[in-house]
């Protein structure tokens, strides 16, 4: 459905993309995870043919993003991170306008209009001005828009940003039933969004693809290991050999003659007992230090960022 | 063009939907009605005083000494205030980044351009149409000749096309809505008066700088002469503006 290669973007001499490959297949919904300027938007934006990549392509439903951009703005919906309403337009004048402009047929307009504001539980603000409406519904309306030719590809940017809790949880069920009929592409921050909403996650970080993973695969490896580093004056054989053997230690691996990196449960007070022994043997110790893994780092990044305990709380791990 | 119709359609909306279109119209319409009577009154001055001293009443008529001055007037009140209604059409887009939306549409670039285009020639004609209050005025009390009126008419909707057309370059080019109409407005004026650099200038430059200036175009029509290279003229000037709209929009992208 979406297959993206090799895709870099320069702003100028700075990339906002390095090199992101993946796929995106039918009736799936992926998430972007990634702290601010980690390239969501960038390559979201490649992908609605709003901007066109350095290098690298991408395909949607078989058509490419830059050479055949009308027929992929035809399966698309985008909602940009500010929805572009128009502040002056009632609702509905609005959602007509963003039909007309998405090329639904003149008799379909009327009745595109009527299933998104039922969708998206706006009959009752149909005939205000947008610019007088709540954030949430700036917000629904903004979603309204994307869906309103009935895309086969939803494209998100951020769409519960800026929204208060209630809002949100309101726009994260409205997505979810939106994902029973579409492809949807996700972005986010906030990892309980993603984990609520998503079956699939791409995290990006600083224009790269950090990993690929289902949920499940990323907190299992989030919650279940940590890693740390054991650097020893005295090098012995048998180091790794000793290591390996201790309770609880996943892998140990040598990264040099003196250096180990050992994964081992999370919380199991494997560090106490790799000291003792280290203490015991006179390996001599010269550096024993957690390394947080590079996935773990990111999610610390994110977890951080979003400011609504209650969510983070329930959100990760779940 | 049905895209850029609907493009066009939002933006007469959004123009008769707030205060913009009423204020930029009375503005423009208290401004030249007001020149339109002074220039009335001093006729009527001078034919006055023409029939006291019998012999004088040679060369005085409604069609040269108050219609064309009166639409000499109008050409300058538009190069004030069009640059006013051109102003939003892209940086406003942009500031409140809406223009996405426009872009990830299936629509062509050049569409969106040339709907927008649409929008404001259609307030501008509007406007125009208008203020014809005043011709319709002089056909009650006189009998000017209906011909050059016509020309007038079309030669001033012309020249507000190439207002329209520099207003919605100079809006492509930023996102401020000020520094849009400044510009639309400094470019339009050098257009006016770039013909009196024609003076200094050796007699080939003199003629190509003359035949750039916006005003130099517009004395035929006036006089009620339709000449094809006028016409092509201002075609091609709004053409070209609308292209380097086009090209500015387009590189953005890229950058």
């Amino acid at each position: 459905m979406i297959e993206v290669k090799d895709l870099t973007k320069f702003y100028g001499p700075r990339p906002a993309i390095k090199g992101i490959t993946f796929k995106v297949n039918k009736g799936e919904v992926v998430g972007f995870l990634g702290p601010n300027g980690a390239g969501k938007s960038t390559t979201m934006n490649i992908l609605c043919c709003i901007l066109p990549a350095s290098s690298g392509s991408a395909e949607i439903c078989g058509y490419d993003v830059f050479e055949e951009s009308l027929e992929v703005r035809k399966k698309i919906g985008y909602l940009p991170e500010t929805p572009p309403l128009y502040p002056d337009m009632t609702v509905t004048g609005y959602l007509k306008f963003a039909a007309e402009i998405r090329r639904v047929p003149a008799k379909k307009v009327q009745a595109a209009v009527d299933r998104v504001l039922e969708k998206c539980v706006l009959q009752e603000v149909r005939q205000r001005i947008i610019g007088r409406l709540s954030k949430g519904f700036q917000q629904r309306v903004g979603l309204a828009q994307s869906m309103i030719h009935d895309p086969e590809i939803l494209i998100l940017d951020e769409p519960t940003i800026g929204l208060d809790p209630i809002q949100i949880i309101e726009i994260r069920k409205l997505i979810q039933d939106l994902a029973r009929e579409h492809t949807i592409i996700l972005s986010s921050h906030i990892l309980p969004e993603i984990t609520q909403i998503c079956k699939r996650v791409i995290i990006l970080n600083e224009g790269e693809i950090a990993a690929v993973d289902s949920l499940e695969g990323l907190t299992s490896s989030l919650n279940k290991s940590e890693r740390f580093v054991l650097k020893v004056r005295n090098s012995q054989n048998n180091i790794q050999d000793k290591l390996s053997a201790l309770d609880n230690v996943i892998s140990v691996k040598a990264e040099t003659e003196d250096q180990f990196l050992i994964e081992c449960e999370m919380n199991s007070e494997t560090q106490d007992r790799v000291a003792r022994m280290a203490l015991e043997n006179s390996w001599g110790i010269e550096e024993l230090k957690l390394v947080s893994m590079t996935l773990e780092e990111i999610f610390l990044h994110l977890t951080l960022e979003e400011h609504e305990p209650s969510e983070v709380k329930n959100g990760v791990g779940t | 063009m049905r895209n850029a119709w609907v493009v066009a359609k939002k933006d007469l909306g959004s123009y008769f939907n707030s205060p913009v279109f009423y204020v930029v119209t009375t503005v423009f319409l208290v401004i030249y009605s007001f020149i339109f009577f002074q220039i009335l009154t001093f006729f009527s001055f001078q034919s006055v005083q023409a029939n006291q001293f019998q012999g004088m009443n040679v060369g005085l008529n409604l069609n040269d000494m108050v219609i064309e001055p009166s639409f000499h007037n109008m050409a300058v009140t538009l190069l004030l205030i069009i640059p006013v209604l051109t102003m939003r059409s892209f940086a406003d887009e942009k500031k409140s980044k809406t223009y996405s939306l426009l872009l990830s549409s299936p629509v062509h670039l050049r569409e969106i351009i040339f709907g927008k285009f649409l929008a404001c020639m259609t307030v501008v004609t509007l406007m125009v149409l208008l203020s014809s209050y005043c011709i319709g005025f002089l056909l009650m009390l006189g009998e000017p000749e209906i011909g050059p009126i016509i020309t007038s008419y079309l030669g001033i909707l012309l020249m507000a096309g190439c207002y329209v057309g520099m207003g919605v370059f100079a809006s492509s080019l930023t996102d401020n809505q000020i520094i849009a109409a400044v510009i639309a407005f400094g470019m339009s004026l050098f257009m006016w008066i770039i013909g009196w650099a024609a003076q200094a200038a050796s007699a080939e430059m003199g003629e190509v700088l003359h035949y750039l200036s916006l005003v130099e175009h517009m004395q035929r029509f006036l006089k009620g002469i339709v000449d094809t290279s006028d016409v092509v003229y201002y075609l091609t000037f709004i053409f070209f503006t609308l292209f380097l709209t086009h090209r500015v929009l387009d590189s953005e992208r890229w950058r």
